[in-house]
């Protein structure tokens, strides 16, 4: 049937022009806005660097005798002979990977009770996940400087346990914890959602055959909710990891200066020291690392490697 | 059973107080009288009514609402196209361009926008330059919860309005687009809060000129912080709750007549 169908909608000429009529026009948008500037990217990570910010010229000035002009793949020569970037590069997937990691044991009881809810709670307590996200990001940002600044009371309550430890105090705001706080928090519906997407087609006949023959609660959890949801926590981990490795403005706004990410680096490349090329070539090495983790999330989430038991 | 249950709750119940408890900080402070956010010293309108004075807030806050509905004016159109073109004729490429900008890290499409105005369209940055990055990213959106719902419908509804001798257009105009118009609400709403919303592309994209929100904000919360800033936060929360209440109220009521 569907065979029929395709050749009859192949037919139609009037489809046929409907077809390009309804898919033209984003194609081509897409095309020029988003194909067309990625491809200019790669190109300029192969130029040199302008004399005074921006680019040299990719022709030999005329009567020019030296200087930098034509393609060149110095800068990826840069970015690797300086082990500082590789660092920085390492220091970004750790961040990514723990906030993920914080952003799971938050979300899965979550989403498990979630899941587990009466049908008609379950969309309200959805949108008590997705209402905070959409406030303004910067807004959720924001709302921890007055939290862990110097000031607030959480900071005297940390400061006033940990003196009666005898540590001294600690400044939580501009600290790789505040960074670790704000990317968690900034992300972790991304993390509800996916697993609760999972959690709620599971069938609960499963459980009471696990309970039936013999498995506490834990091995029910274990042995049964947890593998099946594994699709679930692998998308939402490529969601939360993705956008925080490259991330400014988090550690922009709650970072002190020695917690530099990618998209520091990156951003301060165009907006700072004016050096597109190098700024592309970083922004291209960030693009294969976010390939290379998609297709590992995408190869872990296929089918065939949730264990059967 | 039970034990677990009160194991999932606790933690859940941390959960929603780990989410919600920085956002009622902020609108509290901004009704604080005092100039640090520490101590609550008395209630006050005062920050409000410095916001209100405050000229380049509101200029910025003109701005930040062309542009965001100008890109979702945009995006809503193509992104529907984008939707029903994957759906129907199950393109390969389009889904792919449509999809990546939403999935990759938002610096990525900003700073290839930006090499792009500057050195292929000579474009002074400006507020063109930011309808175009909003719309770019918006449209994959659009295209999601359009396909989404088009997913869920029965085929033969098209396939008979054919058989019926409507023409592509009519089939189009009379029968997909009414039945696909929550979605399209639902997606233009969200375009507007995730351009109103948007820091990082319009930082990469943005010029010198003109005043944007999430620049002023970004330029307050570094360089001086006063609660004006949880003044302006409170409402644009304010605003957003709005749009989704709408947006709930829409879908719901459209629930409703597709039960009968």
């Amino acid at each position: 049937m569907p065979a029929l169908f395709s050749m009859i909608k192949g037919d139609s000429k009037a489809n046929r022009i409907a077809k390009w009529l309804v898919s033209g026009p984003p194609l081509l948008f897409l095309l020029v806005f988003f194909v067309a500037p990625s491809l200019i990217m790669l190109f300029t990570s192969l130029r040199f660097p302008g004399e005074f910010g921006g680019l040299a010229p990719i022709a030999a000035p005329a009567g020019a005798v030296h200087g930098e002009y034509g393609l060149t793949l110095e800068t990826y020569q840069f970015f690797f002979s300086d082990i500082l970037y590789a660092e920085i590069f390492l220091k970004s997937f750790a961040v990514a990977a723990t906030s993920t990691l914080i952003c799971l044991v938050m979300a899965y009881p979550l989403a498990l009770l979630i899941a587990r809810s009466e049908k008609r709670f379950r969309n309200l307590m959805v949108l008590l996940v997705v209402l905070p996200f959409a406030s303004n990001f910067l807004i959720r940002i924001y709302a921890w400087m007055i939290i862990l600044g110097p000031e607030s009371v959480f900071s005297h309550f940390i400061n006033t346990v940990l003196g009666v430890f005898g540590i001294a105090p600690v400044t939580l705001l501009f600290s790789s914890f505040a960074v670790l706080v704000g990317m968690v928090y900034v992300h972790l519906p991304f993390m509800v959602l996916p697993l609760y997407t999972n959690l709620e087609k599971h069938d609960p006949a499963l459980l009471d055959a696990a309970q039936d023959l013999g498995a506490n609660a834990w091995q029910r959890f274990w042995r049964v909710t947890w593998p099946l949801s594994l699709p679930g926590v692998f998308s939402g981990s490529a969601l939360v990891f993705i956008p925080v490795l490259g991330m400014f403005a988090v550690p922009d706004i709650l970072g002190g200066t020695g917690d530099i990410l990618i998209g520091n680096l990156i951003k301060d490349q165009f907006l700072g020291t004016r050096d597109w090329p190098f700024g592309s070539t970083l922004s291209i090495m960030l693009t294969l690392a976010v390939l290379a983790i998609t297709a590992l999330a995408a190869w872990f989430a296929r089918p065939a490697a949730i264990p059967k038991r | 059973m039970r034990r677990s249950n009160i194991w999932l709750w606790s933690a859940a119940a941390l959960a929603y107080a780990f989410l919600y408890i920085p956002l009622i900080i902020v609108v509290v402070y901004s009704f604080n009288d005092s100039k640090l956010n520490a101590e609550w010293v008395g209630f006050t309108l005062s920050w409000y009514v410095a916001l209100f004075n405050n000229q380049e807030m509101l200029i910025a806050a003109r701005n930040s609402l062309i542009i965001a509905v100008s890109a979702s004016f945009l995006a809503t159109i193509l992104g529907t196209m984008a939707g029903l073109a994957i759906h129907r004729y199950k393109l390969k490429f389009l889904p792919v361009l449509a999809f990546t900008p939403v999935a990759m890290p938002e610096i990525l499409l900003g700073v290839a926008l930006l090499l792009f105005f500057l050195q292929v369209l000579n474009l002074t940055l400006g507020m063109v330059s930011i309808i175009i990055a909003h719309t770019t990213f918006c449209i994959g959106f659009v295209a999601i919860i359009v396909r989404a719902r088009l997913q869920g419908m029965d085929e033969s509804i098209f396939e008979a309005a054919r058989d019926l001798g409507a023409s592509p257009w009519q089939t189009f105009r009379l029968i997909t687009l009414p039945l696909i118009m929550p979605a399209v609400v639902a997606g233009a709403l969200m375009s507007f809060t995730l351009s109103i919303d948007d820091f990082v592309i319009t930082f990469f994209t943005k010029g010198v000129g003109e005043p944007i929100l999430p620049i002023q904000i970004y330029t307050m919360i570094k360089v001086a912080v006063t609660p004006e800033v949880n003044a302006i936060s409170t409402l644009l929360m304010l605003l957003t709750l709005t749009m989704i209440i709408i947006a709930a109220k829409l879908d719901s009521g459209i629930l409703r007549r597709e039960a009968k």
